[in-house]
């Protein structure tokens, strides 16, 4: 018997673990972990797997911005509309419903700021029933998906420790 | 004239001697490169609110000498812990004494109660500072060795055999270090058996791997039995649970008439645990049930991957559920324990512990510390199926 959610917490933290290696981590049978994935997955509790990238080191203009979008609910339908419209854009790798002074907040990422710009005025803030909008840069990335940058801390520990 | 040194040094502290295995500690700590298996204390940084706490603690100008025994909240803060998880209650004014350590309260307890010539017993293989502990107290240690065969676990029988009409006090240490044995509360009432046809035995116990247990959430422990509440003095802290070696903190808990005479030995020679310690202590105690499960998790899971490594190693391991060491058997692999670490680190990179340095019982064994990143341990294990491969073909 897989305990899923364990499960969940070391492939959250390690998408490259094999089924063999989970078993073992887990104490299960690797045929048992891989039925426990593939059920996971149909049930869409696990959604995909992707690499956390640092891509400041690769394009230097690399932005994200957080955009933070105020809209009509519509009726019989709330934000799932606008939201299901947002989502589509491929550059959108989130969308949330959120509470407070806002209402959707999306997280975009391009390679210049004049593209994210132009999605917000040309894209966004035409849409039927968006209010306003209001554009955040992130400046810099320190920690992401519980990953943190650039940070190393070498072991300093003594050789042996009784 | 020059001064003949050896004379000047206490026969007691002589008599003591040096770690047998010396020479080897010197070569792995000079030795680049290394995979360390070897190590006695957490892989992770403290908890970030711990350490916080501590932080505050001297922003907040806390920079004094606390009471002797400790700060009134950081006791209270472990006598609730040790209600929550263990279900005693301890007096926070009496009952408890906060130490620079697990180490400082074994030896305050051996100071405290052993007279000379007084019999200790000491369940090996076991932590390299029972015996000199106890030898510094001017006791006599009577050691009882466990075996794999009862998973190093301590034999009702064996306690009963070892007891004599100068033994004083026994003391143990479970989850053990170096095998990782566990006693579950059914094995220790056969413990508490023997120890209750001998009421006059006070026993150390200690506990400082309590929350690093793998088959129970909750710390098997002699204190939990209240018939022997008024002779066990529990010696624990946070190195090992919470990450928090470098703090240097931990406690002993007890009757007061016992706890008293080792605060009294406290107060002259340490005064007491650090106050930044002890505030961190307070987070710790309080609000870590969480920062421990999470690691206790991740142990775990390399718990499983290192028993798994011993099996492609060939290597017989009985199964350890504590702590966060293994103690697999090397037997017939035609060498001791001190070649097989020795050629282990020079052939292949990696430090591991001969099973003798934790008491002549453990020759035969070797401890090898999952205190270490998955990736360390997966390569040193896979270095270790090389590395016995090269032996049995030695011997063939």
């Amino acid at each position: 018997m897989v305990d899923h959610i364990e499960l969940l917490h070391i492939i959250e933290k390690n998408a490259r673990l094999t089924p063999d290696e989970i078993a073992v981590m887990l104490g299960a049978d690797a045929a048992e972990v891989k039925a426990e994935i593939d059920r996971l997955t149909e049930k869409k509790i696990i959604l995909g797997y992707t690499t956390q990238i640092n891509w400041e080191k690769t394009y230097p203009d690399h932005v994200t911005a957080m955009i933070e979008v105020r809209v009509t609910p519509v009726r019989n339908q709330g934000f799932d509309h606008l939201s299901e419209i947002l989502s589509q854009y491929d550059k959108v790798t989130a969308c949330y419903l959120m509470s407070g002074g806002f209402d959707l907040m999306l997280i975009y990422e391009d390679d210049n700021l004049k593209d994210i710009a132009s999605f917000v005025y040309n894209k966004v803030a035409p849409l039927e029933g968006v209010l306003s909008t209001a554009t955040h840069f992130i400046l810099k990335k320190y920690k992401d998906n519980g990953i943190r940058f650039d940070h190393e801390k070498n072991d300093d520990r003594q050789a042996i420790v009784l | 004239m020059s001064i003949n040194y050896e004379d000047k040094i206490s026969e007691v502290v002589k008599a003591v001697p040096p770690s047998a295995i010396r020479k080897f500690f010197d070569l792995a700590s000079e030795m680049k490169e290394v995979i360390s298996l070897s190590i006695g204390e957490p892989d992770f940084v403290t908890p970030w609110s711990i350490r916080e706490a501590g932080i505050n603690s001297l922003i907040d100008g806390y920079t004094h000498y606390s009471p002797n025994a400790g700060y009134q909240k950081s006791k209270k803060a472990i006598t609730d812990y040790i209600s929550r998880r263990y279900g005693v209650d301890y007096d926070p004014n009496g009952d408890v004494l906060i130490t620079v350590g697990g180490s400082e309260g074994l030896d305050l307890a051996a100071r405290a109660l052993i007279n000379p010539g007084d019999e200790v017993i000491i369940v090996e293989p076991c932590f390299v500072a029972y015996k000199a502990a106890v030898m510094f107290a001017h006791g006599v240690p009577v050691v009882i060795s466990t075996r794999r065969e009862d998973d190093f676990k301590l034999r009702p029988e064996d306690l009963e055999a070892a007891i004599t009409d100068k033994t004083k006090m026994l003391i143990m240490g479970f989850p053990s270090n170096p095998t990782g044995a566990v006693m579950t509360m059914e094995e220790l009432k056969g413990i508490r058996d023997v120890l209750m046809r001998h009421p006059e035995i006070i026993v150390i116990s200690d506990e400082l791997y309590c929350e690093l247990n793998y088959i129970d959430d909750t710390p098997s422990s002699l204190i939990k039995f209240p018939e022997l509440q008024d002779r066990v003095i529990m010696i624990n802290g946070f190195s090992k649970s919470y990450a928090m070696t470098g703090f240097r903190i931990g406690y002993a808990v007890g009757p007061k008439e016992l706890i008293a005479p080792m605060t009294k030995i406290h107060q002259y020679c340490i005064m007491s645990a650090p106050s930044m310690s002890q505030f961190a202590v307070v987070e710790a105690a309080l609000n870590g049930d969480d920062q421990i499960r999470m690691m206790r998790d991740e142990y775990n899971h390399r718990r499983r991957v290192i028993l798994n490594g011993f099996k492609e190693a060939g290597l017989d391991c009985f199964t350890p559920y504590g702590a966060f060491y293994a103690f697999p058997s090397i037997q017939g692999l035609g060498v001791t324990s001190e070649q097989f670490c020795e050629r282990f680190l020079m052939e292949k990179g990696v430090a591991i512990v001969p099973g003798n340095a934790f008491g002549e019982c453990g020759e035969g064994y070797v401890r090898i510390s999952y205190a270490a990143s998955m990736k360390d341990i997966k390569t040193a294990m896979e270095r270790l199926a090389e590395f016995t491969d090269t032996l049995r073909k030695e011997n063939s």
